[in-house]
């Protein structure tokens, strides 16, 4: 079979990575808001992969053959950021930071979107008094707390007083038990979706079990607002484990370093002239929930074609692509693929009925 | 000229309302510069219909959103569109004019008539409030003269009891009630040109023949020009004075539209005209499909046969269902194509469904191949669907966008256990394509990247992997353009001859239906009204819904149209 062995005319693969896809397509301010959440994304994990190496001192260090660094001494050459009231390193500490913060990351958004997903496909497809209950379900975990809940976490994992996985676990499980029911109502709404679809109903016309119909055909296309999600998730999951340590619930300096915990530690500097303490922990926040989100916000607008900025065109620029006049029509998708010029959907969306 | 208000502009012939000078119009897409537009001229004179036609993608409808100003931001225009205002005091360039100025004469030098009147109409505000909102942007009325305008032009677009119905929102008005108050909007403040984007095309036809009734009074008594944009050639020999024929973004052909149907001179006319279906075509091929049936025919058990059936949706809670069908009998014996033709929400689709299995059926008997669907378990029908296939309605959506198209074909193949995966069953699925008339490297493509046509056939290849002894055909051609359609009906003709399957062929346009079926059953609001040969349906239709939709549906002919047209009415006064 000649025909056969044909390879299929993929897109080349920069095309179809999904954030180096959505790089190439942005323009303009769309653009700089990709880039600048991207290299922020970027200097985070590595950081975090590259700490040891980076790191000129270990988080929990306070001296260095035998000297101790000195308390709240100002940034000078050894210590660029200067050091903290318990006589740590800001600088170590900020890096050494970036692990937790990833952890907490990955942690949370693991134990959430398996759960979320699969409860949303199943809700979604199969309805019934299960979707019933869970979207109540999901609705009144919206009224709870989070950071309420993280602390009675932090409180039954390791009785407050954390370790590095105590803390991680209670700021992603809190985090977890918002996010679950995120995941659960995208997922459950693309599938309801999808599930009207014409081509589910196809396959199901073709006799197709119903896994096959919600692997196959639902999932693979509702995933689409996955990635704003993840990164939302993401930003929030950082956010719960500082305000833990910032309130005192987080982890102790001696197990990992943590930037909510040594914000709350330099509370009272800030008073007496001491700034380098608050700010560099501060500002490592802020980058790391910055870069996270602009990253979601853009690939969010550029996922949907009518936020997504293009250039603009010449005067009477571009081919005039062909209609559908040879018997069967053309390849190339025509002007009518420019949304809104030639309404396709003139029938009604549930194939209740049709008029052309 | 130094004086002349920004946007003034002088030039085209001077009786014509708007003129249309070297049209380009490009659109930023993420694929770069597409030309919608090139190089078009057109003129429209005062008080005259002219229809654009053209299949999608032609700009017809760039063209005509040009001279509103309703570019979207991503497009690119040069040329010139100068619009005369009533009296031709005033001409203005829409495409170098800017937004104050477009703002000012939209509504009072033209207007526009929307292709669904369902999402032209905001449903929190009544029509009432809407139509006066036109009125009050453009000048000071008080409340009370704009509501007695309001009522007065409602009248005058044949809105029943204007003075009470004025106060109610979108949703209390049919489809096409809601198409005459979007009518009304656009008649408002009296413009001089109208611009109507396919204003009949979400309407049934019974309805339609009303609304382009309503039109053809817009053009004689109120003296308004109208500028249709249409895909249906039947449309444009009912109302259009004056027809300009579009294709990949020029203007192909103009002329009045009885020397554009008797003699069309380009050669995309000629074809456009030619696949244009009408009624009466299919009916000899009908008869000498039923003389070549052996002896005994008829006496074989039928593939599906309705009893009494009826199918009701579930209602919401506390409230009774909706009946859909109620009480229908019909057969289809082997190998034969029976056209099940009605109008929005009679039910045609629905019983397609049913036998598909997709709807429940909730009362009388439905029988297919010998399995009875009422109170049918999923796990028992499953071995039967490998001998039904269905061709649904939109090409577009009933592929999953994620896999190719061999794998889309494969589908059937794999999930009823004859092949192991897409790979293995990839030469029967090349066989497939080419039945369908499809290259097999297609098979490599995505859904996105075919035409309608295209997918359209490749989703016959799919309903016909399995070689079903059914095919129900959902609409199979509605979403398609009118050349694209006469081919994907050519094949599914030659297909049915080859395979040799029956069919169940829903759709609501009669030319359709004859040009492929040997029997035809009407639906109307669920009940069956008539049933029989083509060629006793639509040569001597006994049911008076039949005779009105028949009556109803336009012929792409002027002449045969006024005809028409002049029964229709007849029809219309004795009811």
């Amino acid at each position: 079979m000649t025909a056969a062995t044909v390879a299929a005319p993929k897109r080349r693969l920069v095309d179809r990575l999904p954030v180096v896809h959505q790089l190439r397509q942005s323009v303009g301010l769309q653009r700089g808001m990709l880039v600048a959440g991207l290299v922020m994304v970027f200097v985070f994990v590595f950081t975090a992969i590259f700490a040891p190496l980076i790191a000129p001192f270990g988080f929990a260090q306070r001296s260095v053959d035998g000297e101790s660094f000195g308390t709240q001494q100002p940034p000078s050459a050894e210590h660029w950021f200067g050091t903290t009231v318990g006589g740590y390193d800001v600088l170590s500490r900020v890096i050494w930071g970036t692990q937790t913060s990833i952890l907490v990351i990955i942690v949370a958004v693991l134990l959430s979107i398996f759960i979320g997903i699969a409860l949303g496909l199943y809700a979604g497809y199969f309805g019934g008094w299960l979707d019933r209950v869970l979207v109540v379900v999901c609705d009144a975990i919206y009224a709870f707390p989070s950071l309420l809940l993280a602390i009675v976490m932090a409180i039954v994992i390791s009785g407050g007083q954390s370790s590095l996985w105590g803390g991680v676990l209670a700021a992603a499980i809190s985090i977890t038990v918002i996010y679950i029911p995120q995941y659960f109502r995208v997922i459950r709404a693309e599938t309801v979706r999808i599930k009207a679809e014409a081509f589910v109903e196809s396959a199901k016309v073709l006799g197709a079990s119903n896994s096959r119909i919600v692997f196959k055909h639902v999932f693979r296309n509702a995933t689409r607002t996955l990635p704003l999600i993840i990164t939302l998730n993401s930003s929030e999951a950082i956010l719960t484990l500082t305000a833990l340590g910032f309130l005192g619930f987080g982890i102790e300096p001696t197990a990992a370093a943590e930037w909510g915990y040594d914000l709350s530690k330099a509370q009272s500097d800030v008073t007496s002239g001491i700034w380098w303490t608050a700010l560099f922990p501060g500002l490592a926040i802020v980058f790391t929930v910055l870069g996270i989100t602009l990253v979601g916000e853009s690939l969010n607008d550029l996922a949907d074609p009518r936020l997504r900025g293009r250039r603009r065109v010449a005067q009477a620029a571009g081919q005039v692509a062909a209609t559908s006049v040879v018997p069967g029509g053309v390849l190339t998708a025509g002007p009518g693929g420019v949304e809104g010029l030639e309404p396709e959907e003139t029938f009604d969306e549930h194939g209740i009925e049709v008029k052309p | 000229m130094s004086t002349a208000p920004q946007g003034t502009a002088t030039g085209g012939p001077a009786d014509a309302i708007v003129s249309i000078e070297n049209l380009g119009v490009s659109f930023a897409t993420d694929a770069g510069a597409v030309k919608a537009v090139d190089d078009v001229t057109l003129h429209v004179a005062r008080g005259e219909v002219l229809a654009i036609v053209g299949e999608s993608g032609s700009g017809k409808t760039v063209t005509a959103k040009t001279i509103l100003g309703l570019l979207p931001e991503t497009a690119t225009a040069s040329g010139a569109v100068i619009l005369s205002d009533r009296e031709g005091m005033r001409r203005h360039d829409v495409v170098a004019i800017d937004q104050k100025r477009l703002r000012e004469i939209r509504g009072v030098d033209v207007a526009m008539v929307f292709q669904e009147p369902s999402t032209a109409l905001n449903p929190v505000y009544t029509v009432g409030w809407q139509i006066m909102e036109g009125i009050r942007a453009h000048g000071e009325v008080s409340k009370q003269d704009a509501r007695e305008k309001v009522i007065d032009i409602l009248r005058r677009v044949g809105i029943p009891d204007p003075e009470h119905r004025v106060d109610h929102y979108p949703h209390q008005f049919s489809g096409g009630q809601k198409q005459r108050i979007v009518i009304a909007m656009a008649l408002v403040l009296d413009p001089g040109l109208i611009v109507a984007d396919e204003p009949t095309t979400a309407l049934d036809v019974t309805v339609q023949a009303e609304i382009l009734d309503l039109l053809r009074r817009c053009r004689d008594e109120f003296g308004t020009a109208i500028v249709l944009i249409t895909h249906n050639m039947g449309v444009v020999a009912d109302l259009a004075d004056r027809v300009a024929v579009m294709y990949q973004g020029n203007v192909v052909e103009q002329a009045d539209a009885r020397t554009l149907f008797a003699s069309p001179q380009a050669e995309y006319t000629k074809q456009l005209l030619a696949a244009v279906p009408y009624v009466g075509h299919g009916t000899v091929r009908a008869a000498e499909r039923a003389a070549a049936r052996p002896e005994g025919w008829a006496e074989q058990a039928p593939v599906v046969e309705a009893k009494g059936l009826e199918i009701e949706y579930p209602g919401r809670f506390g409230r009774a269902g909706f009946r859909a069908v109620h009480g229908v009998d019909f057969v289809i014996r082997p190998g034969e194509v029976l056209g099940l033709v009605g109008e929005s929400g009679s039910g045609k689709t629905t019983i397609g469904r049913a036998i598909a299995g997709l709807t429940k059926v909730t009362g009388g008997s439905l029988r297919v191949l010998g399995h009875e669907m009422l109170g049918v378990r999923e796990r028992q029908f499953r071995p039967v669907r490998s001998r039904i296939g269905f061709v649904f309605q939109d090409p577009a959506s009933s592929f999953n966008p994620l896999l190719t198209i061999a794998e889309c074909v494969a589908e059937p193949l794999v999930i009823h256990g004859r092949a192991a995966n897409a790979r293995e069953a990839r030469s029967r699925v090349d066989e497939l394509l080419e039945a369908v008339q499809l290259p097999r490297a297609y098979g490599n493509r995505y859904p996105h990247e075919l035409s309608g046509g295209q997918r359209q056939r490749a989703s016959l290849a799919r309903a016909l992997a399995l070689e079903p002894e059914l095919l129900i055909a959902d609409e199979p051609t509605s979403a398609l353009d009118v050349s694209v359609q006469a081919r994907v009906l050519e094949l599914f003709g030659e297909l049915q001859r080859e395979f040799g399957f029956a069919s169940l062929f829903i759709s609501h346009d009669l030319a359709v239906v004859d040009l492929l079926v040997d029997r035809i059953a009407v639906l109307y609001h669920g009940q069956l009204v008539e049933e029989g040969t083509s060629a006793e349906v639509l040569g001597a239709p006994a049911d008076p819904y039949t005779q009105r939709l028949l009556a109803s549906l336009p012929v792409p002919d002027p002449v045969a149209q006024a005809e028409r047209r002049a029964e229709l009415h007849r029809l219309r006064e004795s009811a």
